[in-house]
């Protein structure tokens, strides 16, 4: 047993990757449950048809949808938790350096399209080129902010760094529109069609009359996303700079003392949160296939709540968190028009997330997996 | 040259200099304003006065006298003659009381609360719903109004509103505060921006299944307050109307009504703001934003405390809420997206966190910034397009400048760049208060 947990074969790649199949799975089959309750306390609502049934037929879709999205939200949390984690502060600007990646990587693809390569060049080759590139982008531009707007503030009262990353946010959203417009015309940028990412995989599934309808982007990106936890899982847990992450973490003035040098490891931490974030941006994109300015608020905001839900601070707990949520969302976004007949519909998802949010800060401030900690005087 | 220029402001900041200064810059501002109502440079001129006013020597009478002649005369009769600017000082007063607000909040508990513009749309929709024929449309779609529809009040309810404006928003702070406040400074800066998104999503969505709030359409008509009766303004165009030289329309008297009221509530927030800095709430919020575990320790209510400077700020912010859709007669929910919270946010910081006077400073500098200075930059800006201009040096033609660059549309940038900029080099603000720059550690001028 002891020489299983020391192979860094299970220790780095599997374990992980069963974390989050179990994560992934708990968290669909209890909202599944949950909803499936609810569908027949509700039954009495609704007289057209078969609520619970309608609950069941529509569920599959659901969870792959809230999956798919609960993925994304992982993998922008991670950002947020890092940063929060090494510096105690929540990092505004993050969702703009997401919003950044997915424009890079979009733009990346536009410029294949507008050379006239996109159509012969390999679809997968060309993903992993604007995933790259997005990295690379979303990274230098968060350690640029770093550099540029926090760390003449480390040692401020706390009120100080969160203002200037808000102030950075909105410059940021203001600036991309700016260099869009300036250069394209129009700051709205839209995913260029190429590849089968569109098309659906059709599972037969026994008893049921319409097949299970799995999109193959939906795949990629989970895909991709779960393969980008597991390598910062390896970063964090068993490479040196991990370590000494961790360290500057737990104690700043202790690992300084160790020989750390803090504001190298605050560098590479904001480097590896953006680019996580900036990956996840093209996976965003080929989701959502427009983005513009703008839409890196919303989806920044749910991932800060994920990584609320699971703990801020906590890995583990922000890729639950972005599951959760991604589910709850998408839950909400299915069923709340059905249950209520109606009355409120799919927009209210977003104030969903925020409910879900305070609810769990009022009986879990720490979150999910957070443990509680004592005030220090 | 840096000594020259002490020098020089020392010599004028003693004896009658500085009233003499203030005179000249008020009287210049004035007179060339009157004859060129348009002109940015002279508003600009007239704006400086009272930062004068704040800043030179002068006895306190004088500063008082001069202060209130030229927001009670000089403002509105300006105004009169340039609806422009009565619009421009309308919306500085707006965001001053709005400021004000947010520096109870955020200025002297510490409460960084990112939602502030929910409080705001609160005491509009209050107003909005019931002021408005919205009461008798509640169950037919939006945009198929029947034309017969009727007010649901009489114009003169606004006058209750007002003050209900303040009790709701209120309310809303505390229902909000009593869930959220126990938690961390930071995660509440999250929560109550998800807060103002919340208000506003409803205020998009509530148009079903009863349509309350008119959907994306907002909500018009909405009416006014009455204006004083017949015989008052017959006695105000009397002198008003030689002076401007044009028949003053019941349009205008609105918006100085509309000016004036927001006026008072400012007079009424500085009171307050003023007598609770130093009463027992006051310095029981002073002692929670410096450090809450100790403020604990000294038998600090903490929760009831945060509630009372959440549901402070949020009143004024619901009593303007209700002036403002008032004066529109217009409220949608555009009107109170997050940019606004952070506008009013970035007024605060940039004014100095916890000082009133540089909070009014704050507001003033960055609406003016926004409504004016950036839409002359723009207007600037598209003039030189259509002229034959070039850029000497790097041989540009200013033809070829796209279209796009249009400084007023980027006001984000704006809020961005002040932000961050304050935060480095003066997070105190240019004016600040005085526990604030001790604890900030900036020296003392």
């Amino acid at each position: 047993m002891k020489q299983i947990a020391a192979n860094p074969v299970y220790k780095f790649f599997l374990f992980p990757i069963g974390q989050i199949l179990l994560f992934a799975l708990g968290a669909s089959v209890v909202l599944s449950l949950a909803t499936v309750l609810l569908a027949y306390l509700f039954k009495f609502n609704v007289t057209d048809f078969d609520l619970v049934e309608r609950t069941m037929l529509l569920l599959p879709q659901v969870i792959i949808n809230g999956l798919t999205i609960g993925f994304v939200y992982s993998t922008i949390a991670l950002g947020y938790t890092m940063v929060y984690g090494v510096l105690e502060f929540i990092n505004f600007s993050h969702s703009e350096i997401f919003m950044v990646g997915g424009i890079v990587g979009i733009q990346l693809m536009a410029y294949f399209e507008h050379i006239g390569v996109l159509a012969t060049m390999n679809e997968y080759l060309v993903i992993t080129l604007a995933i790259l590139l997005a990295l690379v982008v979303s990274g230098a531009l968060a350690v640029t902010v770093e550099r540029v707007a926090y760390k003449p503030l480390r040692g401020a009262p706390k009120l100080v760094p969160l203002i200037s990353a808000i102030g950075m946010s909105f410059f940021l959203q203001d600036i991309v529109r700016l260099i869009l417009s300036l250069t394209t015309g129009e700051f709205n940028v839209i995913l260029p069609k190429f590849g089968t990412f569109d098309e659906f995989w059709k599972i037969a599934i026994p008893g049921m009359e319409e097949p299970l309808r799995i999109q193959t982007k939906s795949v990629l990106i989970v895909g991709v996303a779960m393969l980008m936890l597991v390598i910062l899982n390896f970063l964090v847990n068993g490479t040196k700079v991990g370590k000494a992450i961790r360290a500057v973490a737990q104690d700043r003035p202790s690992a300084s003392l160790m020989g750390i040098n803090v504001n190298q490891i605050i560098s590479i931490t904001f480097l590896i949160g953006g680019a996580l974030g900036g990956a996840a941006g093209v996976l965003f994109a080929l989701k959502a296939t427009k983005l513009d300015p703008f839409s890196g608020f919303f989806p920044g905001l749910k991932a800060f709540t994920s990584a609320v839900l699971g703990g801020i601070g906590n890995l583990t707990g922000a890729l639950l968190g972005g599951l959760v949520l991604g589910l709850l969302e998408s839950f909400s976004a299915s069923y709340l028009g059905i249950f209520t007949n109606g009355a409120f519909g799919a927009e209210y998802k977003d104030i969903f997330a925020f409910a879900v949010l305070i609810i769990v800060l009022i009986f879990r401030p720490s979150g999910l997996l957070g443990q509680t900690v004592g005030q220090k005087v | 040259m840096k000594t020259l220029f002490s020098d020089l402001y020392k010599k004028a900041n003693t004896g009658f200099w500085p009233i003499v200064i203030a005179f000249v810059f008020m009287i210049v501002g004035t007179v060339t304003l009157f004859q060129n109502p348009r002109s940015l440079g002279s508003f600009l001129v007239l704006m400086t006065t009272p930062v004068i006013l704040y800043f030179m020597k002068m006895p306190m009478k004088i500063k008082v006298f001069i202060g209130l002649l030229i927001v009670v005369i000089i403002l509105p009769v300006i105004g009169i003659k340039n609806i422009f600017i009565l619009e421009v000082i309308f919306q500085m007063a707006v965001f001053a009381a709005l400021a004000l607000g947010l520096n109870i909040v955020i200025g002297m508990a510490g409460l960084l609360d990112l939602g502030y513009v929910a409080f705001y749309a609160v005491g509009a929709y209050a107003w909005a719903i019931f002021g408005s024929k919205q009461m008798s449309l509640l169950y037919s779609i939006p945009g198929a109004a029947p034309a017969n529809a009727e007010f649901f009040l009489d114009a003169r309810w606004f006058w209750l509103f007002l003050f209900l404006g303040i009790g709701l928003a209120a309310l809303t702070g505390i229902l909000l505060g009593l869930p959220v406040l126990r938690v961390k400074g930071d995660y509440l800066a999250i929560v109550t921006l998800g807060f103002g998104e919340v208000i506003r999503v409803l205020a998009l969505n509530l148009d079903k299944p009863i349509n309350l709030t008119n959907g994306p359409q907002g909500i018009t008509p909405i009416q006014r307050p009455p204006l004083p009766p017949e015989g008052v303004l017959m006695f105000f165009r009397s002198f008003l109307e030689p002076l401007v030289g044009h028949e003053v329309s019941d349009a205008e008297f609105y918006n100085v009504m509309f000016y004036f009221l927001a006026l008072i509530i400012i007079a009424i927030v500085i009171v307050v703001a003023t007598r609770l800095e130093d009463s027992r709430i006051g310095r029981a919020w002073t002692a929670i934003r410096e450090d809450e575990t100790a403020a604990i320790a000294m038998g600090i209510p903490l929760v009831k405390m945060k509630l009372a400077a959440f549901a402070a700020g949020a009143s004024f912010a619901g009593a303007m809420g209700a002036l403002y859709a008032a004066n529109r007669t217009f409220v949608s929910p555009e009107t109170f997206s997050f940019q606004v919270s952070i506008g009013v946010l970035t007024m605060v910081i940039l004014g100095g966190l916890g000082s009133i006077p540089g909070v009014i400073f704050g507001a003033s500098a960055v609406t003016l910034l926004n409504i004016q200075i950036l839409q002359n930059l723009s207007l600037y800006l598209s003039d030189l397009r259509q002229s034959d201009a070039v850029i000497p040096i790097i041989n540009f033609a200013w033809k070829d400048l796209s279209n796009q660059l249009d400084p007023a549309k980027y006001q984000k940038l704006v809020f961005g760049i002040i932000l961050i900029l304050m935060m480095i080099f003066r997070p105190s603000g240019l004016i600040p208060a005085e526990r604030r720059q001790r604890e900030l550690g900036e020296e003392k001028e």
